[in-house]
C-alpha cells in the first residue's frame, strides 16, 4: 500500500470472546449458534430486580492474556457501568472496566517482513458482550436475540504503535493466534469471537500526529485490512487537497468497502461511568496470580522466531507449524528425537500429516501415528534407504497397520535399489519402450525427461533409486 | 379479637396448636382488606385465590403432622417493588403495569420455604422515590389514624396496611427512610436491616448501593420473626454479606440495663417538631429509668448526608432505571416514528415526575465534567460519615433519634414543595449512606393525635440490639396501641 509519503498512525481496539463454559454474570451456557433466545435468562436479560454475580473463570482467562501480553495485572479493580441506550443491551448499560482495568502496560512482540516489532498493549479489560439485532426480509422491523448478552469479552486495547495495514493484520493475527494458544478463546471470526475497532491517523514524517479517526464494525481481519488502507486514503486525499480532518467515529462497511461518518466529536456519546454497585470489588491473592502465570506456555510470536533461529526453517513453514498448536507440538516432539532433520520434519507436518488432518477433520493424535514412529520413517528417507515416494506408501500402510516403518519395508521389500546394474536393466527396458519420449526430448521437449524417470519408478516398483535412474537416462538421451 | 388484630407471634402459636386454621385467619385479614382499603388504598394488587389456596395448603401440612416454621399460615402484603413470579410487580409505576415476574425475589423464596401466605401487593412511591406514597401511577394511600393524611413512604401501602389490620406484617423496602418514616407515621414498628444482612435480588433496583428489603410489623418480635427468615447470604447476590445469623426471637432479651445510648444533638435541632423531640427525649428518660445510660454525642457530618443521599441515589437510579425502555417489557409509547422517538416517548410517558426528576439529576451528576464534583465528592461524603458513625458507636451501643422530623403530613401539602418533601428523609438517609441498621417504634402521639416515631440506630450487624432495646420500651408501654387506626 502506497501511503504517498505519510506516516500512518495506527492503534487498535480487539474484542474477544472468552470459551468460558457460562456467561459472565449469570449460569446460561457460553454457546454460539443456538436457537435464537433460547440462553438467556432474567439476569442476562436485565429484567427488573435482578442482579450479576461475577463468573471467576472470566477474570482468570482474561489474566492469562494480561500475562501473555507481558501486563502488569491490578491484583484490585473494579466493574464499572457504561451507560449508554440501545435495543440490544436490555440493562441500557453494559458492566464493564473503566479506570482501573485488569490489566495494563503490556506488549506484543510481531514478526513483520523478517522483522520483530515491538506494540505497545495499554490495556485489557473484562465486559460483557451485548445482544443481536435481527432484520430479515421475512419480517418487518427489528428483533433481538438475547443469546449473545453476558458473553464475556476482553477488550485488547493498543497503543498507537502500528504503521500500516499489513502491520495490523499480523498483530491481529498474533493476537487471534495467542488467545488460542491459551485456550481462552476459539478465535472463530465467522462466529464474531473476535472483532475489533480501528483508530487511524496519518501525518508526514516529522510532523506532530493527525487528528484520529476511529472505525467500527470491523469483523474481519481483511477487512481490517481494507477499512485501513481505505481510511488512510480517505485521510490523505482530504489533506492533499487542503483539508482537515475532524474527530469522528464512522462505520467500516465491508461489502462496499468504504466508510460512513457515524458521529463526529460533538455527539460523541457520554457513557456516565460509574463503580457498578451490584458487584464487588476484584482482589487477586499474589499466590492466584502466580498460579495463572504458571499455566502459560511458549507463545506463538516467540516460537515462531525461535524455529526461524534455532530451526533454520522459512518464515512460511514456521508459520504454517505455529498455526496450530498441535502442529507445533508435535513438530518439536519429532526434533527433541534428534533422529531427523527439522526442514524434513516441517515438509512431513505441513506435507501428509497436515493433507490427512484437513481430509479426514481428525487430530493429529487422532490419526494414530507417533512422532518416533515418523521419526524412523523420515530417517529411513534421509539414509537413502527409501525413496520419497516409497516413503509415502510406508507411511500410509503405518497408518493402516500400527506397523513400525522398518517392518513395512523389511516385510515388502521396499528398500531403495542403488544396485546399478539392477537399475541399468530397468532404464534399458524404459527407453526401449518409450522411442516417442526419447525423441521428443532430443527435439527439445526437456520435460519428457520426468516422464522418463516416472516410468523407470513405475517399473522398479517405487523402489527404483530416481537420481540414479535419473542420471542413467540423461547419459542415453544426450549420448 | 378478630384475627386480623393479633400479631404473628400470637397466631403462629394458635396455629400450630391447631387453636384457628391458616384458612380462618387468611379470611379473617381478606374479609378486612375487602372492608376497609377502598377507603385506605394499600394494596395495588389483591391475590385471594392464591392467598387462600396458600392457606389451605398449610392447613393441610399441619394435619399431617409436619412441623413448620412460625411464619407458616401467616398472611403478608408485600411491597410492589419486590418480585413475586406470576403475581404482577409494578413498583406504582405505569412503566411497569403490566409486568408479570417470571421469576421471585430471595425474600419471596425465603418466605415461600416458611409457608407464609401471600396476600398480594402494596402500594408504594413509583419506583420507590417518594416519602408520602403520593407519586404513585395508580392510587393514593391513606393513614389509617386520619385518612386526610399520608401513610408516608415510599412503603406507604406495607405501612398502612399493618396499621389498618390488612396484614398481620408486610415488606417494605428502604433506600433513605422508606420503611422507617412510613412506620412513623402510620405508628407501627418497620427495621432497616443492615446494608447486606437482606438479599436485593429481584427487589427492583432504586439505588442499589442503599436499597435494603426490611419488615415492617405490629409488634417488635413479629419483625424480628420476619427478619429473621429474611436475612442471609445470597449467592444471587454478592452485596449480601458473608456470614451466619442467629434466631432474632430466640436471642430477644428485653432489656436496656448497662446499655450506652447515644443522644446526637444534630437529630433534636431546628426542622424537628417541638411535640416530636419532647416525645423522643421521653424514650430516652424512660431508657434511662430502666438502668440504660445516656450519652450525648455528636455526628456533625450528618448535615451533608441529605445532600450526598440524593445525589448517590439519583446517580445509581438514572442507570437502574434506564432499562425500563419500552423495548423488553412493560409499557410502550403506542406513537413513534424511530427507534429514538420509541424511547423518548415510552419514558415520557410512563415515568411520573418525581421518577423523571431523579433520572435527570442522576444522569447530570454523572455526566462527563461533573462526576468528580458530583458523585465522588458525594461517595466520598459517604466514606467520611461512616467513619463518624465508628466513632460514634465507641461510645454507645445504640443511638436514639426522632424518625422524622415530624409527624403525618397532608396528603397534597408538600407535593408541590420538593425541598420540603426532601427534608422528610433528612434524619434518616444517613443510616442507609452509613450502611446500618436502624428501627423506628412509636414513642407516642402528637396533639393531632398522630403518631410519632423513635428510632433506634445500630452498629453494623446489631439488629439483635435493636430487637432488644426497642421490645424493652414496648413491654414498658405494654405494646403499641393500633385501636385507633384498626377499628
Amino acid at each position: 500500500m502506497d501511503y504517498k509519503g505519510y506516516e500512518v498512525i495506527i492503534g487498535l481496539e480487539v474484542h474477544a470472546e472468552l470459551n468460558t463454559k457460562t456467561k459472565i454474570y449469570c449460569s446460561c451456557k457460553n454457546e454460539f449458534g443456538l436457537e435464537v433466545n433460547s440462553q438467556c435468562c432474567p439476569v442476562c436479560m436485565g429484567m427488573p430486580g435482578t442482579l450479576p454475580t461475577l463468573n471467576g473463570k472470566v477474570v482468570e482467562y482474561a489474566v492469562k492474556m494480561g500475562y501473555a501480553l507481558g501486563c502488569t495485572i491490578n491484583p484490585v479493580c473494579k466493574q464499572d457501568r457504561k451507560n449508554y441506550f440501545y435495543p440490544d443491551l436490555p440493562k441500557a448499560y453494559q458492566i464493564s472496566q473503566y479506570d482501573i482495568p485488569l490489566c495494563e502496560h503490556g506488549h506484543l512482540d510481531i514478526l513483520v517482513d523478517g522483522e520483530e516489532r515491538r506494540i505497545g498493549i495499554t490495556r485489557i479489560h473484562i465486559e460483557e458482550d451485548a445482544g443481536k439485532l435481527i432484520h430479515d426480509d421475512s419480517f418487518s422491523g427489528t428483533l433481538v436475540d438475547f443469546n449473545r448478552c453476558g458473553v464475556p469479552l476482553i477488550e485488547i486495547v493498543s497503543e498507537p504503535d502500528l504503521r500500516s495495514s499489513k502491520e495490523a493484520k499480523v498483530y491481529l493475527d498474533t493476537i487471534r493466534s495467542i488467545l488460542i494458544y491459551l485456550g481462552i478463546s476459539d478465535g472463530k471470526m465467522q462466529e464474531g469471537s473476535i472483532r475489533c475497532d480501528i483508530n487511524v491517523s496519518v501525518h508526514k514524517p516529522g510532523e506532530p500526529f493527525g487528528t484520529r479517526v476511529e472505525m467500527k464494525n470491523v469483523n474481519t481481519f481483511s477487512g481490517a485490512v481494507r477499512a485501513i488502507d481505505y481510511e488512510a486514503a480517505r485521510q490523505i486525499e482530504v489533506l492533499e487537497a487542503g483539508g482537515t480532518i475532524s474527530q469522528e467515529t464512522r462505520r467500516w462497511d465491508d461489502a462496499k468497502g468504504e466508510n460512513v461518518l457515524l458521529r463526529s466529536k460533538e455527539d460523541a456519546q457520554d457513557y456516565r461511568y460509574f463503580p457498578e454497585p451490584d458487584l464487588s470489588t476484584i482482589v487477586l491473592e499474589e499466590s492466584e496470580l502466580a498460579a495463572i502465570k504458571a499455566t502459560i506456555p511458549e507463545l506463538p510470536n516467540k516460537k515462531l522466531v525461535r524455529y526461524m533461529k534455532d530451526f533454520g526453517l522459512p518464515e512460511e513453514d514456521a508459520h504454517l507449524l505455529v498455526d496450530q498448536q498441535e502442529k507445533a507440538a508435535f513438530f518439536e516432539e519429532l526434533t527433541a528425537l534428534n533422529k531427523v532433520k527439522p526442514k524434513n520434519a516441517s515438509n512431513w507436518i505441513l506435507g501428509d500429516i497436515s493433507r490427512l488432518t484437513n481430509e479426514t477433520g481428525k487430530t493429529i493424535a487422532e490419526l494414530g501415528i507417533s512422532a518416533p514412529a515418523l521419526a524412523d520413517l523420515i530417517a529411513l528417507t534421509e539414509g537413502n534407504k527409501i525413496s520419497s515416494s516409497v516413503a509415502k506408501s510406508v507411511f500410509e500402510e503405518m497408518l493402516k497397520t500400527g506397523k513400525t516403518a522398518g517392518e513395512i519395508v523389511k516385510e515388502k521389500g521396499l528398500e531403495q535399489v542403488s544396485d546399478t546394474d539392477a537399475l541399468q536393466a530397468i532404464v534399458d527396458q524404459v527407453v526401449a519402450a518409450n522411442q516417442k519420449s526419447i525423441d521428443d526430448y532430443r527435439g527439445g521437449k526437456t520435460n519428457a525427461l520426468g516422464f522418463l524417470v516416472g516410468q523407470c519408478m513405475k517399473v522398479s516398483k517405487g523402489k527404483g533409486n530416481p537420481a540414479i535412474m535419473r542420471e542413467m537416462l540423461l547419459k542415453i538421451l544426450e549420448g | 379479637m378478630e384475627l386480623y388484630r393479633m400479631t404473628a407471634t400470637e397466631l403462629s402459636e394458635m396455629i400450630a396448636h391447631k387453636k384457628i386454621s391458616s384458612v380462618e385467619l387468611t379470611r379473617s385479614v381478606l374479609d378486612r382488606i375487602a372492608s376497609r382499603d377502598k377507603e385506605i388504598g394499600a394494596y395495588l394488587t389483591v391475590d385471594e385465590e392464591g392467598a387462600l389456596a396458600q392457606a389451605a395448603k398449610v392447613d393441610a401440612k399441619l394435619a399431617a403432622g409436619e412441623s413448620l416454621s412460625p411464619l407458616a399460615g401467616i398472611p403478608l402484603g408485600i411491597k410492589d417493588n419486590i418480585c413475586t413470579r406470576g403475581i404482577r410487580t409494578t413498583c406504582a409505576s405505569k412503566m411497569l403495569g403490566n409486568f408479570v415476574p417470571p421469576y421471585n425475589a430471595t425474600v419471596i423464596e425465603k418466605l415461600q420455604a416458611a409457608d407464609y401466605v401471600c396476600l398480594g401487593k402494596l402500594n408504594m412511591d413509583e419506583f420507590a422515590m417518594g416519602s408520602s406514597t403520593e407519586t404513585s401511577y395508580f392510587q393514593k394511600t391513606r393513614n389509617p389514624h386520619d385518612l386526610e393524611r399520608v401513610p408516608g413512604g415510599s412503603s406507604g401501602g406495607s405501612a398502612a396496611a399493618v396499621a389498618a389490620g390488612e396484614a398481620i406484617v408486610t415488606l417494605g423496602s428502604d433506600t433513605g427512610g422508606s420503611i422507617r418514616q412510613p412506620a412513623s407515621y402510620c405508628g407501627v414498628v418497620g427495621l432497616k436491616p443492615t446494608y447486606g444482612s437482606v438479599s436485593r435480588y429481584g427487589l427492583v433496583a432504586f439505588a442499589s448501593s442503599l436499597d435494603q428489603i426490611g419488615p415492617m410489623a405490629r409488634s417488635v418480635s413479629d419483625t424480628a420473626l420476619l427478619y429473621s427468615i429474611i436475612c442471609g447470604q445470597d449467592p444471587h447476590d454478592v452485596t449480601t454479606a458473608r456470614r451466619s445469623y442467629s434466631d432474632f426471637v430466640a436471642g430477644m432479651q428485653p432489656s436496656v440495663k448497662g446499655l450506652k445510648i447515644g443522644i446526637p444533638q444534630e437529630y433534636f435541632g431546628e426542622g424537628v417538631a417541638a411535640e416530636v423531640r419532647e416525645s423522643v427525649m421521653n424514650v430516652a428518660r424512660e431508657y434511662e429509668k430502666m438502668g440504660a445510660e445516656l450519652v450525648e454525642i455528636s455526628l456533625p457530618s450528618t448535615s451533608y448526608a441529605l445532600a450526598a443521599y440524593y445525589i448517590i441515589a439519583s446517580a445509581e437510579a438514572s442507570s437502574n432505571l434506564a432499562r425500563f425502555d419500552g423495548v423488553k417489557y412493560g409499557f410502550r409509547a403506542a406513537e413513534y416514528k424511530n427507534l429514538e422517538e420509541l424511547y423518548e416517548n415510552t419514558r415520557s410517558e410512563g415515568f411520573g415526575a418525581e421518577v423523571k426528576r431523579r433520572i435527570m439529576l442522576g444522569t447530570y451528576v454523572l455526566s462527563s465534567g461533573y462526576y468528580d464534583a458530583y458523585y465522588k465528592k458525594a461517595k466520598f461524603t459517604q466514606l467520611m460519615i461512616q467513619d463518624r458513625f465508628r466513632q460514634a458507636f465507641q461510645s454507645c451501643d445504640v443511638i436514639l433519634t426522632p424518625t422524622a422530623p415530624d409527624t403525618a403530613f397532608k396528603l397534597g401539602e408538600n407535593i408541590n414543595d420538593q425541598i420540603k418533601m426532601y427534608m422528610n428523609d433528612i434524619l434518616t438517609v444517613t443510616v442507609n449512606i452509613a450502611g446500618l441498621p436502624a428501627i423506628s417504634i412509636p414513642c407516642g402521639r402528637d396533639s393531632k393525635n398522630l403518631p410519632i416515631g423513635c428510632q433506634l440506630i445500630g452498629s453494623k450487624f446489631s439488629e439483635q440490639t435493636l430487637f432488644n432495646t426497642a421490645a424493652a420500651y414496648e413491654n414498658l408501654v405494654g405494646g403499641f396501641d393500633l385501636d385507633q387506626a384498626i377499628c
